[in-house]
Order: structure tokens, then C-alpha cells, then sequence
């Protein structure tokens, strides 16, 4: 029999934040949804959060809102008992998932950029776009298959 | 944006002819400590000339897609001019970020760095 060694997690109420387009705060929002995370996920599923959230919170700041301080970042997440549930929307023109090309096709492998979606879509149990790409919605569910 | 000190983020000794450098950071992310880490691993192969030159990522736990470009550059800097780039003691974890992205397909990866120095 396996051995429970972590606590059952309990549900957190979730938390709505805006942030500016700014890396560091980006850097302060992820280090508390970690810490958060961590009481609930094994260590792998910890890891597969913490990438789509950077990836995520990357992309909404640096391709969204172009790094632009007028602008903000909208970011909701809440811990329930068997999943995480998080929402990244940010100000800018939006786009199209589907026209980010392949980044393991062989003629993109050597591309420097353009792999976020890919990791996200891995790691997390869902993904969705909404509002025209501005918002991304994505949940991974406790001792999932990912 | 505010500015980072700057710091060393590398550690590089020789073993040899080749350069082996261990990361200092436990996580590689945020833009501007990629960028410098870019520069610095860029600083070997342009102005330092060294061709041979093995990542140790012993110390490494997690890391961006941001880091992987980085790392992209990298190899193509070392194959411009005829070199040799191995990566070694990837975690797990890390291991298969490469595996996803099928960048385990571009790069040399071995397990430690015994071997990775035998690759040379």
C-alpha cells in the first residue's frame, strides 16, 4: 500500500491580481503561486505548473502588452481540492494559437524562440484561449496523466 | 524594468582544452538573467576563442523557454567555428523540457561529466 505523505490539500479561496508589464512582479506573483502550489502537487506537478505559468506570464507580458507600462497583466487562480486553476489576460491586440508555427518541426528547431505554447500545452491538463487570445485559461488536475 | 546587479552567473574551470562551466543559478529565467548568462556563455566562444565547451547543469532546477533560445544561439555560435558543445547532468525534470521541444535532438546530452568530457 502507498503511503500518503502529503496532506490533504486544502481548497484555497484563489486570488485575483493585476500586475504591471514588468518581469520582476511577474517573478514575485510566480514565486507565491509556488509556494502555494507546493502544498497540494508532488514535486513533478509542481515543476509542470511553475513552467506554464512562466511561460504564460511571459508571454502575456513581453508578446501581449510588448513590455509596455501603460499596461497590465490580470491573473486569477484558485486551489481546489484535486486541481489548479489559473486565467492570465493581458491588454494587448490578441492573437491566433493555431498561427504559432511548430516549434519541433525541423525547419523551426533551431529557432530561438517560440517553444512557451508547446510547454504549456504539455504540462497542463487543459488550455484554452479566450477574448481572441488575450486570456489564457488553463487547469491541471491533481495526479493527473500529464 | 529594473536593473540587475551584475554578478557572475558562471563558473568556468578547464579541463584541458575544454571549458567547463556550471551554472550558478538554481533557476535560469527572467529575461535580463538570460540575457546576461547569454552573453557571458557568447563572451567564451567570441572573445575568449574556446571551442570545446561542456554545460554542467548539476546545479540547474529549472529553467525557461527563454534559457532554451540562449542555448540555441550557443550551439550555433560553437558550430560556426568548427566546435564542440555537450550538455550534462540535466535533471529529470529538465531532461524532458529538452525532450518536448525535441531540442534533445540538436543538442549532445550525456549523463555526467566523465562522460561528456570524453565526447570531445
Amino acid at each position: 500500500m502507498k503511503l500518503e505523505t502529503r496532506a490533504s490539500p486544502m481548497s484555497h479561496p484563489g486570488r485575483q491580481t493585476v500586475i504591471p508589464s514588468d518581469l520582476e512582479a511577474a517573478r514575485r506573483l510566480q514565486e507565491e503561486i509556488e509556494v502555494l502550489v507546493r502544498t497540494a502537487f508532488e514535486e513533478h506537478e509542481a515543476f509542470a505548473i511553475k513552467m506554464a505559468v512562466e511561460e504564460a506570464l511571459v508571454n502575456a507580458i513581453k508578446h501581449g502588452n510588448q513590455m509596455d507600462p501603460e499596461k497590465s497583466v490580470r491573473v486569477t487562480y484558485t486551489l481546489g481540492p484535486e486541481r489548479f486553476d489559473v486565467r492570465i489576460t493581458d491588454e494587448g491586440p490578441g492573437f491566433n494559437p493555431d498561427d504559432v508555427p511548430d516549434p519541433t518541426a525541423p525547419e523551426n528547431l533551431e529557432r530561438p524562440c517560440g517553444r512557451g505554447l508547446l510547454l504549456i500545452r504539455y504540462y497542463m491538463t487543459d488550455v484554452s484561449f479566450l477574448d481572441n487570445g488575450r486570456t489564457i485559461a488553463m487547469h491541471k488536475v491533481r495526479n493527473g496523466p500529464k | 524594468m529594473s536593473q540587475q546587479p551584475r554578478r557572475r552567473r558562471l563558473e568556468v574551470e578547464d579541463s584541458g582544452d575544454v571549458a567547463v562551466v556550471h551554472f550558478v543559478d538554481k533557476k535560469i529565467l527572467d529575461e535580463q538573467n538570460i540575457q546576461m548568462i547569454g552573453d557571458d556563455l557568447f563572451r567564451l566562444v567570441d572573445e575568449l576563442g574556446r571551442r570545446k565547451i561542456l554545460l554542467n547543469f548539476g546545479n540547474v532546477e529549472f529553467l525557461s523557454s527563454a534559457a532554451l533560445g540562449k542555448l540555441i544561439t550557443m550551439n550555433r555560435k560553437v558550430q560556426a567555428v568548427r566546435g564542440k558543445l555537450v550538455l550534462c547532468n540535466i535533471s529529470k525534470e529538465i531532461r524532458e523540457v529538452f525532450e518536448i521541444t525535441k531540442l534533445d535532438k540538436l543538442f549532445t546530452i550525456l549523463p555526467d561529466e566523465q562522460a561528456a568530457l570524453q565526447a570531445f
